[in-house]
């Protein structure tokens, strides 16, 4: 099953147990109103939620994203190191 | 006494107990070049400079594409400086990508691991050593360089350019669940075998295909293991992705979302 398909079935089965839970009276399945009234506006706050999750993961991550200055440095010296050995080593640049 | 004993009785394969290298491997790095006159010689020396260090068997093939820059004339002078046992020339007339180039340069490799890496110094040979200490270590098929994961990160991005690659890298996690943290990477190992199966799968091009490859892998039942890796933007030279690198990328993620 490719993920796409894996991410529809999904949705698909989320979304028609919510169906089959607000839509319960038509259908028989009697639900305490109070129950039903959180229900039915469910999947715009786990939207939010999701959405907000989402946007707190990425800022945290791009806040905490190493900057290898320690990296760079030893880099450079080493391309000075590496320039004079070749250069010793008969390298025409 | 009793230690030593045990430790001369085990098995010839078993490795030794800082899992370096067993004597009989040998580490073949794939160095596709167009237009890295300035940087080529740098990262063979950088190269050459780790594996002497760790005593590793390698070989360095560079694969040149009729550079403009004249990267093939200095590739030919490392050979002669390193001996044409440990730099082997295998260029092309004229830029055919990237994925072609590891095919081409594969079917020179007398290793049985293959290292593959970009040869602007944004992937630093100082990691080799700890790849080949992590494929031991699991005895992974593949082992992954991560810019994404405990000491790994990035040098002379902006908050724009990390905003963008976290962002993409999240929604990558989120629809292919790939097993790896870095999909955008090239900087890895592989087995010789291992490689050559997911290049024959692997159909995209350009950097998309560096996703494939480990979106496949996971797909095969490959072990994938990880090293963090610091990303220092080149220097010298310009990247030959750009531009519209964004849409293809998004191209490629939905192409591997629905296909795989
Ligand atoms: N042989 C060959 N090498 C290439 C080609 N395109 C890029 N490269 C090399 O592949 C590596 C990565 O390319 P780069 O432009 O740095 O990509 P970026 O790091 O994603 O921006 C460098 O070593 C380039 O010289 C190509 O068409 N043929
Ligand atoms: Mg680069």
């Amino acid at each position: 099953m490719t993920k796409l398909a894996q991410w529809l079935w999904g949705l698909a089965l989320l979304g028609s147990t919510w169906a089959a839970l607000t839509m319960g009276p038509t259908l028989g399945l009697e639900l305490p109103l109070t129950c039903r009234e959180v229900l039915w506006p469910l999947p715009a706050y786990l939207l939010v939620t999701v959405g907000c999750f989402a946007l707190g993961t990425v800022g945290y991550r791009v806040a905490t994203f190493n900057d290898c200055e320690g990296a760079a440095l030893e880099l450079q010296t080493q391309i000075q190191e590496a320039r004079a050995d070749l250069a010793r080593k008969g390298l025409r640049f | 006494m009793a230690s030593t004993e045990a430790s001369r009785s085990l098995p010839k394969s078993r490795r030794d107990p800082e899992g370096r290298a067993l004597r009989q491997d040998k580490f073949s790095v794939l160095l596709p070049t167009y237009n890295e006159r300035e940087n080529l010689p740098l990262i063979v020396w950088l190269l050459v400079k780790s594996f002497t260090e760790s005593v590793i068997n390698y070989e360095i093939i560079i694969i040149d594409d009729g550079s403009p820059d004249g990267t093939r004339e200095v590739a030919e002078q490392l050979e002669k400086i390193y001996g044409s046992d440990k730099i082997l020339l295998r260029p092309r007339e004229k830029k055919l990508g990237l994925g072609t180039a590891y095919i081409h340069g594969m079917k020179h490799a007398t290793g049985n691991y293959i290292i593959i890496m970009d040869a602007d110094l944004s992937h630093h040979p100082k990691f080799i050593p700890e790849f080949i200490r992590k494929q031991k270590e699991g005895n992974f098929d593949i082992v992954s360089g991560t810019r994404y994961r405990g000491n790994g990160g990035v040098y002379g991005w902006d908050l724009k350019r990390k905003i963008i690659s976290r962002g993409a890298n999240f929604i990558t996690q989120i629809l292919l669940r790939p097993g790896a943290s870095d999909l955008t990477g090239s900087f890895r190992l592989y087995r010789k075998e291992v490689l050559q199966k997911l290049i024959e799968k692997c159909v995209s091009k350009g950097y998309v295909f560096q996703m494939e490859m480990i979106v496949r892998a996971r797909q095969l039942n490959y072990t994938i293991g990880e090293v963090p890796i610091s990303f220092v933007d080149r220097v010298y030279g310009e990247s030959k992705l750009g531009g519209n690198e964004i849409i293809s990328f998004l191209k490629g993620l939905l192409t591997l979302f629905a296909t795989t």
